[in-house]
Parts: C-alpha cells; structure tokens; sequence
C-alpha cells in the first residue's frame, strides 16, 4: 500500500484525481445546461423541436460512451474546431450525461399534478414561464433521487476520458502498472479516491434533499 | 405519453399562437437542417466522404471482421447480462435479509461496485487475475458493476410490491425464503422489468470497453480498420465512426423497444386484473 | 411508439445489410512495389527441429502451430491488410519478415503461422501469460523489461525520432520541443525521454491516432522510434516527413517466456543465420527500405 508514497507517485496521484474531479463537475454543470433544454425541447408546443429532443436523446443514449469520445476527439478537428483533450473529454461526457439528464427531468416534469399547470396557465402563464417558474421547481424535488444517480456514474464514467488523453485517474492507473507496480495496491488508492468521490455526491444530494424536503 | 404533457403545459393553441408555432417550427427546422449541412459540408470538405474513405467496407474480408465483432461484442453481453442477473437477485436477496451481517455484507459489495468505474475494474482485472482472457476481465467486471445495479433494481422493485402481499403469504404459513422467491421475486421482476432492460442497455453498450484490454469487440474491429486505411485525407475514423454508431444505436433502440413492449403488455394485463390505479 | 419500433426495425435492418451486402474480396493494396522494386526473400523451413527443455516449443510442436504476437498497424513494420483477410498473406513488414525467417528455423511455414495483434501495453501480459510464443514487434531491450520477459536479438537498433508535418521548420530535433505537444502511445518507452524535453504529452491508444492527430493540426509532431515514423512518412509522402536525428538508442529484440532460454538460443542462432546469409538484408530492403531509407547495420547479438 506504500506504492503511493514512493518516487513522486503521490504527485502522479494527486494530479490525477483532480482532474477526474475537475473533469466530472465541469461536465456535470454542461450536462445540467443541456440536459435541462433538452428536457424543455421534448415537452415544447413545437413538433420540430420535440422530435430534435427525441432525436438526440435517443442517439446519445445508445451510443457507447467510448465511441462517442472517438466521434468528438477525432470528428470535431475536421470540422475545424481545435480544442485540448481536455475540453473534448468535457464535450464528450457531458452531451452523453445530458441525454440522461433530460430523461429524468421529463419524467419528473410528468410527476407534477396537473393541477400546478392548470393553475399556472389560468394565470395566463406562457409555457416558458409554466415550465420555469412552476412545473420545474415542483419536479427537481421528485427528481432529486434519480439524478444522483446520474451524477454518482458520471465520474465512474469519466475515467474512459483516459483513454484519449486526459491524465485522470485511469491514465494513472495505467502508468503507475507500466511502472511496474502491484496491481492491487495500486487498485487499492484507485478505489479509495473513486469511493471518496461517489461518497461526496451522495452527501451533497442528501443535503439538497433535506433543504428541499424542509421548503415543502 | 409526450401527448398528455404537453396538453397540460400549454394551452390548446389558437390561431395566433398556432402561426407562432409554425414559425417557430419553421425556424427550428432551418436551423437544426442548416447545422447539419454545415457538419455534412465540413466533413466533406475534409475529404470524409471521398471512396478512399469508406472503400474498406467494400470488403468481405473487413466485412467479416466487423460480423466477428458483433459476435464478440454480443457472446461478452450475453454471459455478463446472465451472470448480472444472477448475482443482482443474490446480493437484493442479501440486502433484503433479516440478518444484519448478510445485510452489512451486501450493502458494502452492492456500493463498492456501484461506485468504481467499469474500466478501473477491467484494466485491473486483466492485468492480474485474468491475465490471458480479456473476454473473462470483461464479463466479470460488467457482470460485478452491472449484478450490483440490478441488485438494487430488483430490491426497490420488491419494496415497491404492496405489503399485504408479502403479509398474505405469511399468514398462510410460508418461510421467509418461499415469500421472497415465489410472491414478492416474481412481482417485483415484473414491475421492473423495463427498468432491468434498461440496464442491460448499459450493459451492452459497456462491452465496447472491451476494446482497451484488446478484447476484439465491434470498436475493436472499428478501429482496426480506421487505423489500417490510410488516406491522403487521413484516416477513416468518422466513417468508421458512423457505422459504428448506427450499429450500436440498432442494437440498443431494438432492446429498447422490447422493453416497451414488454411495459405495455404489463400494463394491459394489470389493468385487466385490477381496475385501482396505482 | 409504432414509429419507433419501426425505426428500430429499420436501422437493424440497414446495418445488417451495410455488413452482409456486395462484398469485393482481394486486397486493394497499392503494392508500392513496381517492376524493379526488391522482393521479399523466401525463408527455407528446417525439418525435424528438437529443442529440448523449451516449454513453448513443445506446444508449439504439438499444436501444429506457432503462436507469434505481432503489431498490426504500422506500415512497412508490422501491418495486417484487413481487406487481405486474417490469413498469413495479409500480414507484411520486417518485424513480420524477421518473425517468419525465425519461424522457418524452428521448423514452422508460414502457413503454420498464427499471428496474434498484441497491443504495446500488453505484451509482458501476453507474453508470461503464454498467449504466445513468441513477439516481434517494435519491442525495445530494456532492464526493466528483462525482469519480467527475456529478449532474442537485438535484430535492429531504431532511435526515437520525431514525424512532423512536410512544411514544419521549428521543429528540428528534441530541443526544439518546449511547449510543443507531442503525441504518442500509451505504454511504450517514449513518454519519459520525450517528457524531460519540456514537451506537452498527447497520449493515445495508436501511433494511427496520432498521425490522424498531426494530419489535423492538433498536435505539433509525433514522436517514438524512427522505424515506425518512416513508415508513416512513406505513407504520407507529401504531409509528413521523419525530423531525422535519432536521440535515443532503440534495440529492438525478439520477446519470448523469462525463462526459456532454450528457445531464447535458438531464436538468436536463427537470426544471426539470417542475417550472415543475407535474408535481413533483403527483408529490409522490401519493406522499410522502400521508405528511402538506407539499411542500417545490423546489430550484434546480445547473448545471455
């Protein structure tokens, strides 16, 4: 167990769980951005706009995470756009957790009685307004479980950014074993960071819940 | 269902507001189509749709390559969908016991799992235990992450199952072990169903990681063949890409749809039995 | 919901046919080899090879077959024709040349060949794990592999270079790197001799994904042995071109079991054979040769 403690490996280490952590919240906050538009695209008043929302939702759903890392790391140079692996990496994961997002929202969104709506319009609400101000507010309480969920796999997800060169944990998993060292031990650190990770997700959800539990 | 929402977000448009619609409508179509022409445009114009580029997949040689990974990607999701099943009913039935060791142990092992990434598993597991087969690193990491996903499917679908149920068992004189498996299992496995089917999805779409232990999967076979055509334009990693997308978007939408249907046929049959709604 | 499945339907349907329809077989390989370009040698098989005490051996023998592991994407080194099919015929390159020439001597054809693709990350793993026989593949000699594989040859010395774009003049050798992004593979011996030059590391999991990467501008060179980049500068003869000042020392050997040294001195008496009978140079000159490249020397053995 040592391992972590020898020949600059904490620094290695150190570097790598931070960009793990920088990587999830970073896409966690694009795929809160998107996922939430999606989800207000796929119950929009405009057919064109509800079947882009389908679209997509079903396109970034079924597609493995690592493909899509290929389609953004190699197709988006073509197009012309340069960025770091890092920003790719970003992209990638969260369009993918945006998916995902917007499938939680929508049902969600379902789970608010009607009456709120009905209310709100009778207000002479418009949709937008119906949807921010009423309907949103109500479902982000019900939604709250299934979202940790998705936020809770987005940084067991985000390890395959290391595979297109970003140097989070994964890739220091794979230099530390190039290295030589025990397999085990190094799973052992890998676990305890990814364990810490999730723990911290978990916490910040329930803290939310509470707060939210106790507006009601 | 969208139908039933979107009644109740907005009203039923009238005149003025269904022009608006149209126009709206009609501008998102423009614009959705123009970011696609831009995309197709881009890529053509980088080359990606030259023959050179998609000249491979002309090929029974690489054609069969692409067809042994397809195989292989759905051998590895089968043995880890079955095997997932297996241990997610085993560690729900853990969770859900009376003995607070079992339940402790089960606990630790179903958040463990749920909590490392499937990539960290199966790099390390093909770099010690199986150090020869990265088919058996791949299912056993996708059958421990995705058995402990399950589990926890499988025990909200049992917690979910009305009490009387479990209650009406008991006074008829069952064990607790014949309550689970032949009252509450059952019921909870057919209320989760579509949720369990989403899962395998997951699963399915988890195998492509296979190919960073060489495991030689359908992205295996794709990216072969990306790096082994070259062109003056580079290589054919977006047609690549592209066939491979709408390979696995077949498959995951076609598991999808069963569990649609297997949803809607559910539903027809409880409605059938009971008239309360849940 | 109808629609969907339909559409579900549909995309199986179009992907299956994308895969199952009209088929060419053949290879479209533009043999770069014309009239007057060298042939590759034919490699004698010797009858009634007995090496006694090598474990792969004797399961080599009795299977029928040798279980080689080789790289399948550099061209001119270690390249499998996809559209060839998976049979001997579609692998080429020298490693693969200095691969069969080994074969020969151990009593196995080509045809007797079964080639295995072992990425660079993998190899001590497939290699203890007894997955193969033997590797020929860009492997370089070094101590801190010697303690888990034991190495034949060396049968070529490469040196780490770097391939930059045709019309690049900054980059001129390792000192011009600082700053600059360099990219290369995951798990070879390049990341830490490139890393102390200041340069920023691209890690992918190909040396294709990196040419793919120069090819569009997001990286400044890619750097690893020369042997390799040669390959794709000849590929790419109007984009790309080698730096060509060598700044490391790559001896490249023939990977087999730690302790096989039964195997081990019968791989470096058939090389050392092949080459005095001026096989190697042959080889050399049908495959990277055809880059423009000179032969190098060939390297002395290294027994132990």
């Amino acid at each position: 167990m040592g391992i972590l403690f020898e020949d600059g490996n904490f620094a290695l280490f150190r570097a790598g769980f931070l960009q793990t952590v920088g990587l999830s919240a970073l896409s966690a906050l694009l795929a809160l951005l998107i996922g939430t538009l999606l989800a207000a695209f796929r119950v929009s008043p405009v057919p064109a706009l509800r079947a882009f929302g389908t679209v997509w939702v079903n396109v970034f759903r079924n597609t493995p995470l690592t493909l899509l890392f290929f389609a953004v790391a190699f197709g988006l140079p073509r197009l012309d756009v340069h960025f770091s692996s890092f920003v790719f990496a970003v992209l990638a994961l969260g369009l993918y957790t945006a998916s995902f997002v917007c499938e939680v929202l929508r049902s969600g969104i379902n789970t608010v009685p009607l009456g709120q709506a009905e209310a709100a319009r009778s207000l002479g609400m418009n949709f937008g307004q119906t949807l921010g101000l009423i309907v949103l507010p109500q479902a982000a309480r019900s939604v709250l479980g299934p979202m940790s969920s998705v936020f809770i796999a987005l940084p067991r997800n985000s390890a395959v950014a290391g595979a297109f060169s970003v140097s989070e944990l994964f890739s220091t998993q794979q230099t530390l074993t190039e290295r030589g060292y025990n397999i085990f031990a190094i799973f052992f650190w890998l676990a305890a960071a990814y364990l810490f990770i999730s723990t911290v997700v978990a916490v910040l959800f329930r803290l939310l819940e509470n707060r939210l539990a106790v507006a009601r | 269902m969208s139908a039933s929402t979107s009644t109740v977000l907005y009203d039923a448009p009238g005149p003025r507001a269904r022009a608006r619609y149209r126009a709206f409508g009609l501008l998102s179509v423009l614009g959705i189509a123009g970011l696609l022409w831009y995309a197709y445009d881009s890529l053509a114009g980088a080359g990606q749709f030259t023959a050179a580029m998609w000249d491979p997949f002309q090929y029974t040689a690489v054609q069969q390559r692409i067809v042994d990974g397809l195989l292989n990607t759905l051998t590895a999701f089968g043995l880890a969908a079955g095997f997932s099943l297996v241990l997610g009913a085993l560690l729900a039935a853990g969770r859900l016991s009376d003995h607070r060791p079992v339940r402790a142990v089960a606990t630790a092992i179903v958040q463990f799992f749920r909590a490392m990434p499937l990539l960290i598993m199966i790099f390390a597991l093909y770099h010690s235990v199986f150090t020869t087969s990265p088919l058996w690193a791949l299912v056993t990491g996708l059958t421990l992450y995705n058995g402990a996903v399950q589990a926890e499917i499988i025990r909200s679908g049992v917690n979910a199952v009305p009490r009387g149920q479990g209650e009406a068992a008991y006074a008829l004189g069952m064990r607790k072990t014949q309550v689970l498996f032949t009252i509450l299992v059952p019921q909870a496995v057919r209320s989760m169903l579509p949720t369990i089917i989403g899962q395998l999805v997951v699963t399915l779409k988890d195998t492509s990681l296979g190919f960073l232990i060489t495991y030689t999967e359908l992205l295996y076979a794709g990216k072969l063949i990306a790096s082994n055509t070259s062109t003056p334009a580079g290589y054919p990693y977006i047609p690549v890409t592209i066939v491979m997308s709408v390979i696995y978007i077949g498959m995951c939408l076609a598991l999808t749809a069963l569990a649609k249907w297997i949803e809607a046929r559910g539903r027809r049959g409880a409605n059938r039995r009971t008239t309360v709604a849940a | 919901m109808r629609t969907r499945r339909t559409i579900a339907a549909a995309m199986s349907v179009v992907a299956l046919t994308a895969v199952a329809a009209c088929g060419k077989s053949g290879s479209p390989s533009d043999s770069a080899a014309g009239a007057g370009a060298p042939k590759l040698p034919t490699y004698q098989v010797k009858t009634d090879v007995k090496l006694d005490g090598s474990k792969a051996f004797a399961e080599a023998k009795k299977r029928g077959r040798l279980i080689i592991g080789a790289k399948s994407d550099q061209p001119f080194l270690g390249f499998e024709d996809l559209s060839a099919g998976s049979g001997a015929s579609a692998r080429s390159g020298f490693d693969i040349e200095i691969a069969k020439m080994v074969a020969a001597d151990l009593g196995f054809g080509p045809d007797q060949i079964e080639w295995k693709t072992i990425v660079s990350a993998n190899r001590e793993n497939a290699i203890s794990g007894g997955q193969i026989d033997y590797y020929v593949g860009t492997y370089t000699i070094n101590p801190g592999r010697k303690a888990q594989v034991s190495f034949a040859g060396p049968y070529l010395v490469a040196g780490q270079d770097l391939l930059v774009s045709k019309d690049n003049k900054d980059i001129t050798g390792p000192d011009s790197l600082k700053d600059k992004s360099v990219c290369t593979v995951t798990g070879s011996t390049s990341i830490q001799n490139i890393e102390k030059y200041g340069a920023k590391v691209t890690k992918y999991e190909a040396y294709s994904q990196c040419v793919d990467k120069l090819m569009t501008g997001e990286v400044d060179a890619v750097t690893t042995d020369d042997a390799i980049l040669k390959g794709y500068a000849a590929k790419n003869p109007d984009k790309l071109k080698v730096v060509g000042k060598p700044f490391t020392q790559e001896p490249y050997g023939v990977g087999l079991a730690k302790d096989d040294s039964v195997l081990r001195n019968a791989i470096d008496d058939a090389l050392k054979a092949h080459e005095d009978n001026g096989d190697w140079k042959k080889a050399y000159d049908a495959t990277l040769g055809l880059s423009g490249a000179a032969a190098p020397a060939v390297p002395a053995l290294d027994r132990y």
